[in-house]
């Protein structure tokens, strides 16, 4: 019989051996090396039954159909735009999927979107040579003005928003700033107060550093509860 | 191409504030580390913020220049790794790292700070050649002053290794106590204008957008012995002497953590 090497929710490295035995299975970020199952990143390990899987702490993004993504056009191209999806591969938004108003052949189309601007755009498809294609339609999906744009770990993303949005709607609710969270880590805040504004990056950045540590919602509603009229600025 | 940045900038420069919550002219903390490395005969670190930079200095014994055979020589590299920024590349120097390289090399030696005939040995044979490398780990902006500071701060850190002049050997595992003769200090700071605001240790997105930029370096009796200007718009006559006066005062600040 195979035995756990690990407890569950421990942070483990790349290399570690996790368990030993056929009777567990790899699962993601993990992998079989003859009878044990090592970690391939680092993270948190999650031991659901037989099956062992790493919920990782790090590590690039990787575009995945279906993720809503915030990036800047970096390039324009004859029918459409290029736009970086903060990780190894670029992606490309088609004309046909970015509006649905009739666009001319041989248009500028820096009228509509132009390089260094930022979108709120899905993923429609990856391809196996991960081509990426976008889609602007849908709900909330659109061109971000103004604002500013935080980066942050792609994988702490999920932390940022919450169970059903719930830790988004508090930061949200507690500043007083539109909020969006891309899943490649880029988020983009825009609030009217200054002092405001900046309570919801200092958050932000709280919550990607602890992300890890049971009891975050209640620390950070703590944060947001001490700091509720917002960062005190120098000037 | 940054457009919305430098909208949202100027919206809050109008209110005296910036991105990260800082009045206009307040600097990140400044942190400067000297002897970091024990095989170069100077060395420093220096963070401003999450930028940080190191700098070394190796001495060569060279045959002076035949124009000046009584002289010694001096030279300052920058090199922008490529872990430090998304935007620096493997290969040759780029624009960017000539001129800051170039900026800090004028600094130094225009101050006069080193009198390069000390750096004689003998007339027209011998003579040191002191090279100062400086090294990015990370740039979150500001490179300007901190590549300057970290190129000062290895330099006044630097002795001679030990030479015998009968042989010409040079030992540079031993090293002598003999300090760099460094007589000033040539501490620069950059003003960046944008719209009508003058603002001091830009972030790297505020790097980004930027109008125009003064870099002025000043020694400690507050004369002004290098200026170099950037950037694609002009500087009126005030401007350029509100922005020396800034930087009076903060080379004052930055000389006290050397």
């Amino acid at each position: 019989m195979g035995e756990i090497k690990v407890k569950n929710r421990e942070v483990v490295v790349p290399g570690e051996t996790l368990a030993t035995g056929m009777d567990f299975l790899p699962s993601f970020g993990t992998y079989r090396d003859g009878e044990g199952i090592i970690a391939s990143r680092l993270g948190l390990v999650n031991v659901e039954g037989k099956v062992i899987k790493l919920v990782p702490l790090s590590g690039a993004y990787h575009p995945k159909a279906g993720d809503t993504i915030i990036g800047p056009v970096t390039d324009i191209l004859m029918t459409g735009w290029r736009v970086d999806t903060n990780s190894a591969y670029s992606a490309v938004l088609n004309l046909k999927d970015a509006s649905s108003e009739f666009i001319a052949r041989g248009a500028d189309l820096r009228k509509y979107f132009t390089i260094g601007e930022y979108m709120m755009v899905k993923i429609t498809q990856v391809t196996s040579q991960n081509l990426v294609d976008l889609t602007m339609k849908g709900p909330g999906l659109r061109k971000l003005t103004g604002g500013r744009i935080l980066n942050v770990n792609a994988n702490k993303v999920p932390r940022i928003i919450g169970k059903q949005g719930s830790m988004v709607s508090m930061i949200k609710q507690y500043t007083n700033c539109r909020v969006l969270v891309g899943q490649n880590g880029v988020v983009w805040i825009s609030g009217e107060e200054p002092e405001k504004e900046l309570l919801a990056v200092e958050t932000i950045k709280k919550i990607e550093r602890e992300a890890h540590i049971p009891g975050l919602t209640d620390a950070i509603k703590a944060y947001l509860e001490a700091n509720k009229d917002g960062i005190k600025l120098s000037a | 191409m940054y457009e919305d940045l430098k909208n949202e900038m100027l919206k809050l420069l109008s209110k005296n504030l910036r991105l990260d919550g800082r009045a206009p002219t307040d600097y990140r903390e400044v942190t400067v580390e000297k002897g970091i490395s024990k095989n170069a005969e100077g060395s420093a670190r220096v963070k401003i913020g999450d930028t940080e930079v190191i700098s070394g200095v190796k001495m060569e014994v060279i045959k002076p220049y035949s124009d000046s055979p009584e002289d010694g020589s001096m030279m300052i590299n920058v090199e922008l790794t490529s872990l430090s920024s998304p935007e620096f590349e493997l290969g040759p120097p780029s624009i960017y790292a000539v001129e800051l390289a170039r900026i800090t090399d004028r600094g130094i030696r225009e101050s006069k700070s080193i009198d390069t005939k000390k750096l004689c040995i003998k007339k027209g044979e011998a003579a040191w050649m002191i090279v100062v490398d400086v090294c990015t780990l990370n740039d979150a902006g500001n490179m300007f002053d901190a590549v300057a500071l970290a190129a000062l701060a290895a330099m006044q850190d630097a002795v001679f290794p030990a030479y015998d002049a009968e042989t010409g050997a040079l030992d540079y595992k031993n090293k002598t106590t003999e300090k760099l003769p460094i007589s000033k200090s040539p501490v620069t700071v950059t003003v960046f204008k944008y719209g009508d605001h003058l603002l001091l240790d830009p972030t790297s997105d505020e790097g980004k957008v930027y109008d125009a930029r003064l870099t002025i370096t000043v020694l400690e009796n507050d004369n002004i012995c290098s200026l170099q200007k950037g950037g694609d718009s002009a500087i009126t006559v005030e401007e350029t002497l509100k922005m020396i006066e800034l930087a009076k005062q903060r080379t004052k600040e930055l000389r006290s953590k050397l």
